[in-house]
């Protein structure tokens, strides 16, 4: 009797152990999975928006703010920071024109964040940056150049 | 090695910005290394996946060409004093780290 509670316990236990692990790998093999690949490796803004958010029309948008410096004395950290008054934005992303890989980052706004986001890029010589902010089926954009007086991106 | 912090603050509109200090090289695999003269292998952070509560509420998407100790910062609308907020971040060698805090 003792030994049938036994082996039932230590099976169920075993089970729920099995089901853990498999839940903790998913999210990790689905966020592998979504980091925007052909993104990143397209060499003009076009084709970057493309990649990360398809055939969406584009629209300029006044409910975009960016926080950026008019002038970055070092390219290697431009502090960036956009936020929108969109209340249903998916995601957002940070576009630098004149990088040599323009897409610098994005980030996906699920329900219970809101529409900011801010980050320090690289940024290799004057350039445009543009924030493009996905909502209501839509692309959302609003640029602000930066003047850059030493180069970040290596060399 | 690398560290991350957090931190979260009360934001005007009624809900948190959280704020997340990873400390990662990030490296793009342009950069010569001067005394060798080869590059330096690219090591990036690529994702960060913000929760809430237990439930994902943002991921990130970075690339090499964030800054060094990459600074990244959200919004949280639907947050209260005492819910746990936690980052986890992974790069590109396979590398992990995240921290967890609760909203004072």
């Amino acid at each position: 009797m003792k030994r049938r509670v036994f082996l039932k316990g230590s099976f169920a236990a075993g089970t729920i152990a099995v089901a853990a692990a498999a839940g903790l790998l998913t999210p990790r093999r689905v966020l592998a999975a979504s980091w925007p690949e052909t993104a990143f490796d397209a060499k003009n803004e076009a084709d970057a928006v493309k990649a990360l958010f398809g055939d969406m029309p584009v629209v300029d948008s006044d409910a975009i703010s960016i926080k950026a410096p008019l002038q970055a004395e070092n390219g290697a950290v431009v502090p960036i920071k956009a936020w929108t008054s969109l209340s249903n934005a998916e995601a957002i992303a940070i576009v630098v024109e004149k990088n040599p890989a323009p897409w610098a980052t994005s980030v996906e706004v699920m329900p219970g964040a809101g529409g900011l986001y801010s980050t320090r890029i690289k940024m290799g010589q004057t350039s445009p940056v543009t924030c493009y902010v996905k909502a209501g089926g839509k692309i959302h954009k609003a640029a602000h150049v930066v003047k850059v007086t030493v180069g970040g991106c290596g060399g | 090695m690398a560290a991350t912090k957090m931190k979260i603050k009360k934001d005007k509109s009624g809900g948190h910005v959280v704020m997340v200090l990873v400390k990662h090289p990030m490296e793009t695999g342009n950069r010569k290394d001067k005394k060798t003269g080869k590059k330096v292998p690219a090591h990036y952070v690529k994702t960060m996946v913000f929760t809430h509560n237990g439930a994902a509420v943002a991921q990130a998407s970075l690339g090499p060409a964030v800054s060094k100790n990459p600074l990244t910062q959200i919004l949280l609308t639907n947050s209260n004093s005492g819910d746990t907020v936690s980052v986890q971040w992974t790069d590109n060698q396979g590398e992990t780290g995240g921290t967890e805090a609760t909203i004072k």
